[in-house]
């Protein structure tokens, strides 16, 4: 069986931050495992501005920015097409390559697999199974991957930093949301972002309001709202399910290590309830940006150096 | 000229493939006429995929006698047809002291049926078998033949079976208008007329529409919805058999129940509705399935809900299958098929078969040679494709590129999105599509249309 050092799981900005340093550091035998065919992370796809190597000068776009990182993490051991199934009763994982199943082992394991937004399933939204409706991550692959403009009209549900993303994106496709609708009193984010959102966007915003169905025949016609007891039906031929992130916790949700909201319970030094397995980035269920998770990555291959000093 | 047929089924959900497999593998001409851009669109598409013994079904009802003989016969070709069965067995259970004192009669009802290995379970046996079950249970009852199988790939092995044999499946096809001509039937639809001697309706949730069309019905189908909630795949170790509860006068209850998927699930909800396509779930209805679950098995509070969605039953005003012959009009009716259709339409499909060799043609004399045509494993307890290698594009069902590309191709391509789900659980997963959705709705309409 292949064994290493360092696995690390996932190739986003957090798993290839750490990567990095750890090589900086000295430290050789690392592996990165990546599911996807090319590194990188959501930034893949996030087809606008923000996005900074380490945070800084924000002024790059999410693909740009991973190109750039894939640059920088270039002559590492990055395993593309490779997905963890899962982990062996015997603390090994059982990996799927191109090539089939195998098996690997390591003394230390990261797991930097990220975050995605609920579902509609698990938010329980109601109404018709229909096209048109999905989370932010798959309204920017369609966009700014596929070139293609799903909807005209949508809703957007959620105020969080993502919803402003989405703004951009629908801006980028010449898609004009109708409104932007939150079940809180206040916006997610800060004040200025409604404001923005009305301003640079025209598009209005709707506190304390809630999505209680989404109806249509095959594609969606409208969404059934409900602000303090009052009901509304909006006319809007998609919906994006923004927001609230949960940790892709699908690798240790059995059990493997403990788990707080989804996301591993670690320790200030990232270490989780096994002591060889650590998290970082987004998987650890704070929203940060890119280059956040960047920082983290490289926090933690710091701690790891010195653990082999 | 229109083509003509021996029989022409119209329905293309599960009970409609069986029919068409089962004439089809008698030597007969064949054509299936389905309105949806795919089969299984309908009824089929939404269900809870048990496959029963009949332990409580009516007494001598056409029901258990079809049920029991689908039965029989899934389990004679599943193999040839690679089709899945998880052996879950099933638990009645008892909740309160008046559920306990039923449960006698449901083990004497079983045995009545020729279901001979149900037995009581005491509360230390429940504990044994069930270990994460809420303590609160009385009693149960154990029922060793109930299972748990795939709701569509079977469906899908009795359609290729029968296009193999020589039967033809129309899309797109919604019946508008039946006539006789001369001792045919004419039947005329979105894609086309054609022309049969022996029409077989099993329309489902529009059986009393298309009865209508040639005479008057003698059923109204009254849909009854069943909404279901889902939860991730590390819900499916806490519960070993299906958890039924004990049924009342009007229903059979709410059930928690494993998937071929690897899933747990619960549902359905009996409600009438006059949805008879694309149903709706409500987030009230769903928070309620949601905490009974928690309810039976305490351990769920903690695990993620993947998946929510609504089926409709075609019930009618009467509690029987309805199957009859009208004998003058070479026309089969088939309806009230209810939850237990999965079970029973391989044996729905042999009594059709007796009742038109008996009314309206003779077989042929001579079988044709028998065809399998084994379907792709989708069964989280066989092999499945991704572990052989390839490219996974879905990753929480660990679905390749492969998979999805040949679900789009072969005799009968998924005809839309949905097909190409129930095909290969690609989006069906925990993050519904967040991750793989732009990329498997790409493929699809390349592969429908030649372009994205």
């Amino acid at each position: 069986m292949e064994h290493h050092e360092i696995v690390i799981i996932g190739g986003g900005p957090a798993g290839l931050a750490l990567a990095l340093e750890l090589h900086t550091l000295g430290l050789k035998d690392v592996v990165v495992l990546e599911r996807e065919l090319e590194a990188g992370g959501v930034p893949r796809h996030c087809g606008h501005f923000g996005f900074g190597i380490d945070n800084k000068n924000r002024f790059l776009t999410g693909p740009k920015f991973a190109i750039k990182l894939r640059e920088l993490a270039e002559g590492l051991d990055i395993r593309t097409g490779t997905t963890v199934l899962e982990f062996t009763l015997r603390g090994t994982m059982r990996l799927h390559s191109a090539s089939g199943i195998s098996e690997m082992s390591a003394t230390r394991i990261i797991l930097a697999t990220g975050t995605r937004e609920s579902s509609r399933a698990a938010r329980l939204i109601g109404g018709n199974r229909l096209s048109g409706v999905m989370n932010t991550g798959t309204f920017q692959q369609l966009v700014y991957i596929k070139h293609q403009k799903p909807f005209s009209n949508p809703v957007i549900i959620g105020s969080e930093w993502v919803s402003f993303s989405n703004l951009l994106t629908c801006r980028h496709a010449k898609i004009k949301p109708v409104c932007l609708i939150t079940e809180n009193a206040n916006l997610d984010a800060p004040s200025y972002f409604g404001i923005g959102a009305r301003l640079a966007f025209g598009v209005p915003t709707k506190r304390s309001t809630k999505l209680v169905s989404i109806n249509g025949h095959e594609k969606v016609e409208s969404v059934e709202v409900e602000t303090n007891g009052h009901r509304e039906t909006i006319a809007c031929d998609g919906v994006i399910i923004s927001g609230k992130f949960r940790s892709e916790n699908a690798l240790y949700s059995s059990g493997f290590i403990e788990q707080i909201n989804t996301a591993p319970l670690t320790t200030e030094s990232y270490r989780s309830s096994k002591p060889n397995i650590y998290a970082v980035g987004n998987v650890l269920g704070h929203l940060e940006t890119a280059g956040a998770c960047m920082l983290q990555g490289r926090k933690l291959a710091a701690m790891i150096a010195t653990e082999f000093k | 000229m229109d083509k003509r047929f021996d029989i022409a089924v119209i329905g293309g959900g599960v009970v409609g493939l069986a029919i068409l497999r089962r004439f089809a593998m008698s030597g007969l001409t064949c054509v299936l006429l389905e309105k949806g851009a795919d089969i299984l669109s309908g009824a089929s598409k939404g269900n809870s995929a048990l496959l029963h013994t009949g332990f409580d079904a009516p007494a001598k009802s056409l029901e258990l006698q079809c049920m029991q003989a689908g039965y029989q016969e899934y389990f004679n070709i599943r193999q040839k047809l690679n089709l899945p069965l998880l052996e879950t067995g099933a638990l009645v259970i008892a909740w309160t002291q008046e559920e306990s004192a039923a449960l006698d009669g449901i083990v004497e009802k079983a045995h009545a049926n020729s279901v001979s290995d149900v037995k009581r379970l005491t509360q230390t046996e429940i504990r044994i078998r069930e270990p994460q079950i809420s303590k609160s249970a009385l009693g149960a009852v154990l029922v060793p033949g109930e299972h748990v199988i795939d709701p569509w790939s079977a469906p899908l092995a009795y359609a290729q079976q029968a296009i193999a044999h020589g039967a033809v499946i129309l899309r797109n096809a919604e019946v508008t208008r039946v006539e006789r001509a001369n001792s045919d039937w004419r039947i005329t639809s979105r894609s086309g007329d054609v022309l049969a001697s022996t029409v077989i309706n099993a329309a489902g949730l529009f059986g009393d529409k298309v009865e209508a069309l040639a005479h008057e019905s003698s059923f109204t189908i009254k849909p009854r919805k069943g909404q279901f909630v889902v939860f991730d795949k590390p819900a499916a170790k806490l519960a070993r058999s299906i958890i039924l509860p004990v049924p009342s006068e009007h229903t059979k209850g709410v059930v928690l129940f494993r998937t071929i998927f690897g899933n747990l699930a619960i549902g359905p909800t009996a409600e009438e509705t006059e949805e008879r396509t694309n149903p709706t779930t409500d987030s009230t209805t769903l928070e309620k399935l949601k905490s009974r679950a928690i309810e039976i098995v305490p351990a769920l509070k903690d695990i993620d809900v993947t998946a929510i969605y609504a089926g409709l039953r075609p019930a009618t005003e009467r509690k029987d299958y309805i199957i009859e012959a009208h004998k003058v009009k070479n026309w089969i009716s088939v309806a009230g098929i209810r939850s237990t259709g999965l079970t029973g339409s391989l044996g729905i499909a042999q009594h059709v078969v007796k009742l038109y060799a008996k009314h309206f043609g003779r077989l042929p004399k001579k079988l044709p040679e028998v065809i399998w045509t084994p379907v792709p494993n989708l069964a989280e307890q066989s092999i499945r494709p991704y572990m052989k290698g390839g490219e996974i594009i879905c990753h929480c069902e660990w679905v390749t590129r492969g998979e999805i590309e040949a679900a789009c191709q072969g005799p009968l391509p998924a005809g839309d999105l949905g097909g190409l789900k129930r095909r290969t659980r690609a989006m069906m997963g925990r993050c519904q599509g967040f991750y793989c959705g732009a990329e498997v709705t790409t493929l699809f309409e390349k592969a429908k249309h030649g372009t994205p």
